[in-house]
């Protein structure tokens, strides 16, 4: 008879569904209820880095934008540590005051979401300490999604370090790498990256199975 | 450099896919290509981290974070359990977000227009941080079934949605818990999205009466499991795990 492993198998992912906000961003549902909403701020006044501002849709397979879209973003600080402990990047500094995560909806009548924030430094990779072109993390979450979507965000203007980045490289056909490159924009002197993520359709946004 | 915390592979069958046609929802919604697989690097077991003194004393209370004429009218009801991870322990320190539909299965949500009547001192939401051995409990009272636009005459079961997050970012998980002995639970399109009955059952929460308070409130039970960490014995420590 073989030994058995006792590994818990994890819970089954749900859809967030419709209401989500009334958990995550009650603002957003309609109601005021917690003194300290979380993730509506990620940036505090002196953190250091370049001021950006990441701003897009969630289209689903017509092409249409979907409206009740939970998005959350996790990034490192603009040197390019993550504000956690397993980060080791000792020679990097840390600003306590900057968690690096964020979380929003995309807006009822428009279908945009929005986050004003950092950009975030390289860090390093997984293989031979090789630097990961900077980027932010995305995780989304709605009515119609049955488990959370994992995707990344890259910079398409920093094209050197694009390049030689372990996950863009990666994917094939390289085509499809464009769908994680956000396009910057000026807009009233503000750096305004572009980041549309498509669910489904010819221009699929790469997800990942982390 | 490789984590020294990466997670085990998710386990994809223990989860609904993501099309699944009879929740009509996810068919424009699901991507049709294969996700792609992404060894763990910083990015992904690092995450965002919380403080109990980030939250209110009445958060995680749901009778009376809302109150403003009285309490909420419902059946007066405890949840409590673990957050642990595929290895059995603990996830201490974690965030925990809840959000449910009133007892008469109306949301306080400028969408919802069910005509079930909003309740003035319910706001259906809470929000705690676990202990150090990964409990957490919360006091609300139990929500309604609600019919929604799926087929014809579709209605969901009692159920509560839960936010969890780990330690780190690819833990990230939302799903929805369910109370034992509903009559709906079986018919439900969302629960169905589930492929494994076993699976689905790991989700209904049982009635747990050691946890009651006599004369006060009922309780449920209902312990969540996030993913575990790899060991990495032959990697870089002999002592392994």
């Amino acid at each position: 008879m073989n030994g058995k492993l006792d590994y818990l198998a994890e819970t089954p992912s749900q859809t967030a569904g419709p209401y989500v906000h009334i958990g995550l961003i009650p603002q957003q549902a309609g109601f005021e209820i917690f003194e300290n909403p979380l993730g509506n701020v990620i940036t505090g006044r002196n953190t250091p880095g370049e001021r950006i501002c990441i701003e897009g849709r969630v289209l689903d397979g017509l092409g249409a934008p979907c409206r009740d879209v939970l998005v959350e973003l996790w990034q490192a600080n603009a040197a390019g540590r993550y504000n956690h402990p397993a980060d080791q990047q000792m020679d990097k500094p840390l600003d306590p005051e900057f968690r690096g995560w964020g979380r929003t909806g995309t807006a009822f009548d428009t279908g945009l979401y929005q986050f004003d924030t950092i950009k975030p430094g390289p860090v390093v990779g997984r293989r031979g300490y090789k630097p990961m072109a900077p980027h932010v993390n995305i995780w989304l979450a709605a009515r119609g999604i049955n488990i959370g979507l994992a995707t990344r965000m890259y910079f398409a203007d920093e094209t050197a370090l694009n390049e030689q980045d372990p996950v863009l490289r990666m994917i094939e056909p390289a085509v499809r790498r464009q769908t994680l490159l956000a396009r910057r924009e000026q807009r009233d002197g503000t750096n305004v990256y572009v980041f549309d993520i498509h669910l489904q359709g010819e221009q699929e946004t790469v997800f990942f199975d982390v | 450099m490789v984590p020294q915390n990466e997670f085990i592979q998710r386990d994809r069958a223990q989860h609904p896919p993501a099309l699944t046609p009879d929740y009509k929802t996810s068919v424009l919604r699901s991507p049709r290509l294969p996700l792609w697989s992404l060894q763990n690097s910083l990015s992904e077991v690092t995450g965002p981290l919380f403080r109990l003194k980030e939250l209110g004393p009445l958060d995680h209370d749901l009778i009376l974070n809302y109150a403003k004429t009285g309490e909420p009218i419902g059946e007066r009801t405890i949840v409590h359990g673990r957050v642990l991870d595929g290895n059995g322990r603990g996830v201490p320190n974690t965030l925990v977000e809840v959000w449910q539909a009133n007892a008469g299965g109306r949301y306080r949500h400028q969408n919802d227009t069910y005509l079930a009547p909003i309740d003035p001192n319910f706001g259906g939401c809470g929000r705690m941080i676990t202990d150090q051995e990964g409990y957490y409990a919360f006091r609300t009272v139990k929500p309604g079934a609600y019919p929604f636009r799926n087929h014809v005459n579709s209605w969901r079961p009692a159920h509560i949605h839960f936010s969890l997050f780990g330690s780190g970012f690819a833990q990230r998980l939302i799903t929805q818990m369910y109370f034992e002995g509903d009559p709906l639970i079986p018919i439900d399109s969302i629960l169905g999205t589930i492929p494994d009955p076993a699976a689905r059952q790991r989700l209904v929460a049982p009635l747990d009466l050691n946890a009651a308070i006599p004369i006060d409130s009922l309780a449920y039970r209902f312990d969540i499991v996030l993913r575990g960490t790899r060991s990495t014995v032959f990697e870089n420590k002999l002592q392994g795990n």
